[in-house]
C-alpha cells in the first residue's frame, strides 16, 4: 500500500475528496454571502436558513408535487430567490439607513423564525433525499472510490461559481453592481435603478444558497438545523476569504475545505476548529481578509 | 434680464430648460440653500460662481436629486423634479459631472465610460469621445482610478456625452488640475458649447469660467446674489472682486 506522511494514499485522497466536497457548499455559500454584503452590507445570518429552505423546497417539492431533482435544481433557487427578493423588498431595505447591525439583528431573527417554522412541522430529525437515478452508483479510480453524485457535485458547484463570478465581472450587470458597492447614490443619479439592483442582488444570493440547499439534499439529510450547523463555517470562510470579496470567497471556500480534510486525515481531533484557527489567524495578520483590500 | 451675448448657432431663447425658485435645501439639520432662483435656456452655458461653502455644490446635487431635503421647485422641461425618483433625473435629461469625479475603482475606463445608460438619441458616439480625448483610448483596459486627475475629469465628462443627456452639471471640473489640463478641458467645453450643449458650471476659478459662460450667477450664503450676461462682465468687475476676492 502507497503511504504519505505515514498515511494510508486511499484514506488520503478519501479525505481530500469530503473536503472538496465540503469546501463546494462552502464556496457557493460564501459567494451569496460576499455578493450581499458587498452591495448591501448586509451580513445576511438567514444564509443558513435559506440553504435550508432550499433542501427543503426541493424535498417537499418532491413529496407534493412529483418534481424531481433535476427541475428542483432550476426551480428551487428561483423560488428562494424569490423569496429573497420579497424580504429584501419589504423588511431589509427599510434598515439601510440604520447601523449595519439592525441588518444583521434582522436576519439572524429571520433564520431562528424560519428554523423554528421548519422544526414545528418536521422535528429535528432529517428527512431522506434520494440521489437521482442518472447519478447514482459511482466508479472506482483505482486509487479510491468515487460516487457519481459527489463528482457531480464538485463540478456543477465549481460550474456554478464560476458562472457567478463571470456575471460580476464581466457583464454589464455586473459593471453596475460593482459600481454601486462604491457609490450607490451616483451610480442611481446615473439612471440605474439602484434599488431594484440590490432586490436582485439578495435574490441572487439567497438563490445560491437554495440551489446549494437542493445539491446538498441527497448528500446530507434534509433538515431544519442543517443551515445553522453550516453557516458559522461560513462565515468563518467569507472573514478569511475578505468580506465583499468575489474571487476571495470562492477560492477560500475551496481552500478551507481541503485543510478541514486534510486535519481529518493528519490530526482528526482538531478538524472541527481548523478553519476558526485559520480565520484567528488570517485576522492577526490580515484583518481584512486573504483577498480583501486594506482599508 | 436679456442676453446679448448669443453669437452661436445653438442660441438660447425661449422658455428656461432648467428653472429653479425658492430652492431651500439641508444637510441633516444644517440650513445650506435658502432660496435659490436660477435658470438655464436650452444651449446656454451658464456658471455659478462664488467662494467656497457658499452652497454652489448643493445646488447641483439638489436639482439632480442626489440631496433630497429640499423645498421650492425645480422644473426641467417643464416638469417639475421634486418628486421624481433619483435614478430617472438622468433619464429625464439631467447629466451630473460630480466634484469628486466618481470614477469607479473597480471598473475599468471602458466600462466607466460605458456605465450611465444612454437617455437619449444624439450621444456623443465612442469614436468621437476618443477623438477628443484621446488618452482615455490609449487607457480604456487601465483600472479607472490608476488614471491622473486631469484624465479622470475627462472620463467623467466622456462618460456623461455618451448618454444623449440634454444638459450637463459640472461641479468644479478644474480643482486640483495643472494649468495645462485645465486648458484641455476648457477647449473641450468649447467644443461642447459650440456644438449646443447645454451646460451649468459651477467653478471658484474665475478667469477659467469667465471665457466659457454665457451667463453667470453669483451665490452668497445660500442665496443666488446677482445674474448677468457675459456683455456685462466688465461693468460686473468691482462687484466679483469684492464677492470673490478676483
Amino acid at each position: 500500500m502507497i503511504m504519505i506522511f505515514g498515511i494510508p494514499v486511499q484514506a488520503l485522497l478519501g479525505q481530500l475528496l469530503i473536503g472538496l466536497i465540503n469546501g463546494s457548499f462552502y464556496a457557493i455559500l460564501s459567494l451569496g454571502l460576499a455578493i450581499i454584503f458587498g452591495l448591501l452590507r448586509v451580513i445576511n445570518f438567514a444564509h443558513g436558513a435559506q440553504y435550508m429552505l432550499g433542501a427543503f423546497v426541493g424535498y417537499l417539492m418532491l413529496q407534493h408535487l412529483g418534481i424531481g431533482y433535476w427541475p428542483a435544481l432550476i426551480l428551487v433557487p428561483l423560488v428562494v430567490g424569490l423569496s429573497g427578493a420579497v424580504v429584501e423588498r419589504f423588511a431589509l431595505r427599510r434598515l439601510y439607513d440604520l447601523d449595519h447591525l439592525y441588518g444583521l439583528l434582522f436576519t439572524f431573527g429571520l433564520a431562528l423564525l424560519i428554523e423554528g417554522t421548519f422544526r414545528y412541522f418536521f422535528g429535528a430529525s432529517g428527512q431522506p433525499y434520494a440521489t437521482p437515478a442518472a447519478l447514482s452508483g459511482g466508479n472506482n479510480l483505482g486509487f479510491m472510490y468515487l460516487p457519481n453524485y459527489r463528482g457531480w457535485v464538485v463540478v456543477i458547484s465549481f460550474i456554478v461559481c464560476i458562472a457567478v463570478w463571470a456575471l460580476i465581472e464581466k457583464t454589464k450587470l455586473g459593471a453596475y453592481l460593482r459600481a454601486a458597492t462604491e457609490n450607490p447614490k451616483l451610480v442611481q443619479a446615473f439612471g440605474v435603478n439602484v434599488p431594484l439592483l440590490l432586490t436582485l442582488t439578495y435574490a441572487i444570493g439567497a438563490g445560491l444558497a437554495g440551489f446549494a440547499g437542493v445539491l446538498a439534499a441527497p448528500i446530507y439529510q434534509v433538515s431544519p438545523l442543517m443551515g445553522s450547523n453550516l453557516i458559522i463555517v461560513v462565515f468563518a470562510v467569507v472573514v478569511v476569504g475578505g468580506m465583499g470579496s468575489i474571487m476571495g470567497a470562492i477560492v477560500t471556500g475551496y481552500l478551507l475545505g481541503l485543510m478541514e480534510g486534510l486535519t481529518k486525515v493528519f490530526y482528526p481531533e482538531a478538524s472541527n476548529i481548523v478553519i476558526f484557527v485559520i480565520m484567528a489567524i488570517v485576522l492577526l495578520i490580515r484583518p481584512a481578509g486573504l483577498f480583501g483590500k486594506e482599508a | 434680464m436679456t442676453d446679448t451675448t448669443l453669437d452661436r448657432p445653438a442660441a438660447a431663447t425661449g422658455a428656461p430648460l432648467l428653472q429653479i425658485r425658492d430652492l431651500h435645501a439641508w444637510y441633516g439639520e444644517s440650513h445650506v440653500l435658502h432660496g435659490v432662483n436660477m435658470e438655464v435656456r436650452a444651449g446656454e452655458t451658464v456658471t455659478l460662481l462664488g467662494r467656497n461653502g457658499v452652497g454652489k455644490s448643493t445646488t447641483l446635487r439638489s436639482i439632480v436629486g442626489l440631496l433630497r431635503k429640499r423645498t421650492g421647485t425645480i422644473t426641467f422641461r417643464g416638469e417639475d423634479m421634486m418628486t421624481v425618483p433619483l435614478h430617472h433625473t438622468a433619464r429625464r435629461g439631467i447629466g451630473f459631472v460630480p466634484e469628486e469625479r466618481g470614477i469607479f475603482a473597480s471598473l475599468s475606463v471602458e466600462e466607466n465610460l460605458y456605465l450611465p445608460p444612454v437617455v437619449a438619441e444624439g450621444g456623443m458616439p465612442v469614436d468621437e469621445i476618443f477623438q477628443l480625448f484621446p488618452n482615455l483610448k490609449e487607457r480604456r483596459n487601465s483600472p479607472g482610478t490608476k488614471l491622473s486627475g486631469g484624465e479622470q475629469q475627462m472620463l467623467a465628462m466622456a462618460r456623461i456625452l455618451r448618454t444623449g443627456t440634454s444638459i450637463m452639471l459640472l461641479d468644479e471640473p478644474t480643482e486640483g488640475l495643472a494649468p495645462v489640463i485645465i486648458q484641455r478641458i476648457g477647449e473641450v467645453l468649447s467644443t461642447l458649447r459650440a456644438r449646443g450643449m447645454t451646460i451649468l458650471l459651477v467653478e471658484q476659478n474665475f478667469r477659467f469660467a469667465s471665457k466659457l459662460a454665457d451667463r453667470f450667477y453669483v451665490m452668497e450664503h445660500g442665496q443666488i446674489t446677482h445674474g448677468f450676461p457675459v456683455a456685462e462682465l466688465p461693468a460686473q468687475m468691482d462687484m466679483l472682486h469684492d464677492v470673490l476676492g478676483v
